[in-house]
C-alpha cells in the first residue's frame, strides 16, 4: 500500500515543534517567556478600567510628586495623577500603533515581496532599489519626518513606523523566494501547467510564512520603541490619553527633582512589553533556523 | 571583477538611491497630506501672510518646478532658508553636524568593542551559564528605550553621584575647544566652494568635535572636560547598540572557533587570548564591519532621541527643535543630511570590506 502523502506545510511542523516547547531547550524557553510577558500586559491593558484606584487622567488625585506609598501604590507626579493607575492603563496607545503598523507592513511589505521575487527583471530591480533606499534610511528619523507631517495620533503614528519597516518584510520574503524558487517542486509545479497565482499562493507563501511571522515579532518589539521615541519628541498622541511614552516625556523635567518613580515605572513598562515580543522573535527565528543548534 | 569595477559599481550604485532618498524626502515633506506653509503658520495667518511666505519659498511653483529646483538647489548645496527665521538651514545644519559625529564616534566605538568583547566571551562559553547570561543582556538593549537608559544614567551617575555632567555638550565656563589654525575666505579665492555653499567667510580650521579639537589646541584640560561631557550620552547609545555586535560576534566567532586553523594555532601552543583575538576574531571581523556600516542607520536614529534627553547641541536635536517650531523646510534639510551622511558612510564601508576581503575582488 502506498503511505500517505505528507501534506502538512512547513508552518504546520513548526507548529508542531511549539506545541512542545518546554522540551526544546533555550530557544523554547524564550517564547515561552516572551509569550507571557506579552499576553500579561494585553490582559493587564485590558482589564485596567476595572482594577485601577484612581482615574488615570484625574488631576490632584493625591498630592504632587508624592514617593511611592501605600494609598499610591508607585507615588504621584507632578499633576497629582496616580502612577500605579497610568501604568495600568498606558500601555494601549503602543499595543494599537504596534498592531497597527505590523498589520499595515503584513498587507503592503508580502505582496511587494512575492511580485517583486516572482516577477523578476526590471520591476524586482526597482522595486528592489526603492526597498533598499529606504532600508538605508535610519528608520526613526524616516518616522520623524513622516509623523511631523501627518501629525499626532495613533493611526499617524502607526503609518509612520509601517513605511519604515516594509523593507525588511521585502527583503526576507524575497530572499526566501528566490531560493523556493529554485526548488524541484515548484519547477514540478510548473511543469504541471500550475498558475503562477497558484504556485505563489499554495506552493511559495506556506514556506515563507515561518521568516514572515520572525520578522513580524521582532517588528512589534521595533514599533513599540519607535512609538516611544516618537511620542518623547512630541509626536506621540494628546496629553488626554495615559501613555507610558508620555509619561517618560514628562517625567524628564522631573529628574531634578529626584522623582524616579515618575520615570522607572513606565519604563519598566515599556523594556518588558518590547523584551516579551524579542525574546518571541529570539527564540523562533532560533527554532527556525537552527545553524547553531549542533 | 576587480577591485577597480567593483569600486566604480558601487560608487554608481550609490548615485540612484541618493535620488530616490531626496525624491522621498520631497513627497514626505511637500506631497503628503498637510501643507508645510499652513502648519507652520497655523490657523491666524492671513492669506497674504500664506501667500507671501509660499512665494518666499517658492511653494507657489508647480509641483516638477518645485522638485527640479529642490534638486538642483541640493547638487548647489543649497538647503533653503528656515521657516522659521529666513537663515540659511545649511549653515544652521553645518554647525550641527560635527557634534553628532563626534556622539556618533564614541558610541559605536563604545557599542563595538564592548559587543565585540562580550561576543567573544559568550562564544567561548557557548552554552554555558555565562553565555546565557551575555545574550539575555544582548537581547535587553535591544527592548529599552533608550531614551529611557540615558534618564536612568542622568539619574544615577549623574544627579546621583554627581560623577558625570548630564546635559549639553561643553562646561559653560570655559571657551570652547578650538584649533589655532584659521583660514581667511575674504582672499581672491573667496569664490571658493566652501565659502559659496555655506555662505561663509572665515572658517577656524576647527573639526567641531571637540574632543580632537581640545588635543589641536594641546590643552589636555579641556580634553577631559569634553571626554566628560561626552561620557554619558555615548554610553548610553552605545550600551543600547552593543546587542547587535554580541549577537553577531558570538555567532561568527563560535563558528571559527572549530576551524581547524585555530586548532592547528592552539596545537602550536599559542596563548589562548592570541589564538582568540589575533587569528579567530580577525577572520570573524568581516562581518562585523559591515555591521558597523548597517548600523549607523540604526544609530543616527538613537543619536536622536539621546540628543534630545541629554540637550546635546547636534543634529538630531536640531530636527526635534524644528519640529516644535513646525519649520518644514529646515526638519526637510536635516533629513537629508542624515540620509546622505548614512549612505556615505554605508558606501565606505562596503569599499573598506572589498579592499580587505579579497574574495570580493575574485
Amino acid at each position: 500500500m502506498k503511505k500517505p502523502v505528507r501534506k502538512r506545510s512547513s508552518f504546520n511542523n513548526q507548529l508542531l515543534k511549539i506545541g512542545s516547547l518546554s522540551k526544546r531547550g533555550l530557544a523554547g524557553w524564550l517564547i515561552i517567556v516572551g509569550a507571557i510577558l506579552v499576553i500579561a500586559i494585553i490582559v493587564m491593558t485590558g482589564i485596567s478600567p476595572w482594577i485601577r484606584p484612581y482615574d488615570p487622567i484625574a488631576i490632584n488625585v493625591g498630592p504632587i510628586l508624592a514617593p511611592p506609598s501605600n494609598q499610591h501604590l508607585f507615588g504621584t507626579n507632578d499633576l497629582g495623577q496616580d502612577v500605579f493607575s497610568r501604568v495600568l492603563s498606558g500601555g494601549g496607545v503602543m499595543l494599537q500603533v504596534s498592531l497597527l503598523s505590523v498589520i499595515v507592513c503584513l498587507a503592503i511589505g508580502v505582496p511587494l515581496g512575492l511580485f517583486a521575487s516572482y516577477a523578476g527583471g526590471i520591476p524586482d530591480r526597482v522595486v528592489g532599489l526603492v526597498m533598499d533606499s529606504l532600508y538605508a534610511f535610519p528608520g526613526l528619523v524616516l518616522a520623524i519626518a513622516i509623523a511631523a507631517m501627518l501629525g499626532r495620533g495613533v493611526i499617524n503614528m502607526a503609518l509612520s513606523i509601517a513605511v519604515v519597516y516594509i523593507p525588511s518584510y521585502f527583503r526576507v520574503i524575497r530572499s526566501q523566494v528566490l531560493s523556493i524558487k529554485e526548488t524541484s517542486y515548484i519547477e514540478a509545479a510548473d511543469a504541471i501547467g500550475a498558475r503562477n497565482r497558484t504556485i505563489l499562493s499554495r506552493y511559495v507563501l506556506p514556506n515563507i510564512v515561518p521568516s514572515i511571522v520572525v520578522v513580524a515579532t521582532v517588528n512589534f518589539a521595533d514599533a513599540i520603541l519607535t512609538a516611544a521615541g516618537l511620542t518623547f519628541i512630541g509626536l506621540g498622541v494628546p496629553v488626554t490619553v495615559p501613555d507610558w511614552g508620555l509619561d517618560l516625556t514628562s517625567g524628564q523635567r522631573l529628574l531634578t527633582s529626584g522623582a524616579w518613580w515618575v520615570i522607572s515605572y513606565p519604563g519598566l513598562m515599556i523594556i518588558l512589553l518590547a523584551l516579551g515580543f524579542t525574546l518571541m522573535g529570539e527564540g523562533l527565528s532560533e527554532m527556525l533556523n537552527p545553524r547553531l543548534e549542533q | 571583477m576587480t577591485l577597480r569595477t567593483y569600486v566604480v559599481a558601487r560608487i554608481l550604485l550609490t548615485i540612484p538611491m541618493i535620488l530616490i532618498l531626496l525624491t522621498m524626502v520631497f513627497l514626505i515633506i511637500r506631497v503628503l497630506p498637510g501643507d508645510p506653509v499652513l502648519l507652520h503658520l497655523e490657523k491666524h495667518a492671513t492669506p497674504a501672510a500664506v501667500e507671501q511666505m509660499r512665494h518666499q519659498l517658492g511653494l507657489d511653483k508647480p509641483l516638477w518646478q518645485q522638485y527640479f529646483d529642490y534638486l538642483l538647489g541640493i547638487f548647489r548645496g543649497d538647503l533653503g532658508l528656515s521657516m522659521q527665521d529666513y537663515s540659511s538651514v545649511g549653515q544652521q545644519i553645518f554647525s550641527a553636524f560635527p557634534a553628532t559625529l563626534e556622539l556618533a564616534i564614541y558610541s559605536m566605538m563604545i557599542a563595538a568593542s564592548l559587543g565585540i568583547f562580550l561576543g567573544v566571551q559568550a562564544s567561548k562559553a557557548y552554552n554555558k551559564p555565562q553565555d546565557h547570561v551575555i545574550r539575555i543582556f544582548g537581547i535587553v538593549t535591544y527592548a529599552i528605550p533608550v531614551f529611557f537608559l540615558g534618564m536612568v544614567l542622568q539619574l544615577t551617575l549623574g544627579l546621583g553621584l554627581h560623577w558625570l555632567p548630564v546635559g549639553q555638550r561643553f562646561n559653560p565656563t570655559i571657551a570652547i575647544p578650538q584649533s589655532p589654525w584659521y583660514v581667511d575666505l575674504n582672499t581672491p579665492f573667496s569664490t571658493s566652494l566652501i565659502s559659496s555653499l555655506f555662505k561663509i567667510r572665515s572658517v577656524h580650521l576647527s573639526t567641531g568635535l571637540y574632543t580632537f579639537d581640545s588635543l589641536l589646541e594641546g590643552n589636555i584640560f579641556k580634553f577631559i572636560e569634553s571626554l566628560r561631557y561626552l561620557c554619558l550620552p555615548s554610553l548610553t547609545l552605545g550600551l543600547v547598540l552593543s546587542g547587535v555586535f554580541i549577537r553577531l560576534t558570538r555567532s561568527n566567532m563560535f563558528e571559527t572557533l572549530r576551524l581547524d586553523f585555530v586548532t592547528a594555532a592552539r596545537a602550536r601552543g599559542l596563548r589562548e587570548t592570541r589564538v582568540t583575538y589575533s587569528y579567530a576574531l580577525r577572520n570573524a571581523f568581516l562581518p562585523v564591519l559591515t555591521m558597523v556600516g548597517l548600523q549607523f542607520a540604526a544609530l543616527l536614529g538613537g543619536a536622536v532621541l539621546t540628543e534630545t534627553t541629554f540637550s546635546w547641541p547636534g543634529l538630531g536635536r536640531y530636527i526635534v527643535d524644528r519640529i516644535n517650531f513646525r519649520d518644514y523646510t529646515a526638519i526637510q534639510g536635516a533629513v537629508i543630511v542624515f540620509g546622505l551622511f548614512v549612505s556615505m558612510v554605508s558606501l565606505a564601508v562596503d569599499l573598506l570590506y572589498a579592499y580587505l576581503d579579497p574574495r570580493i575582488r575574485l
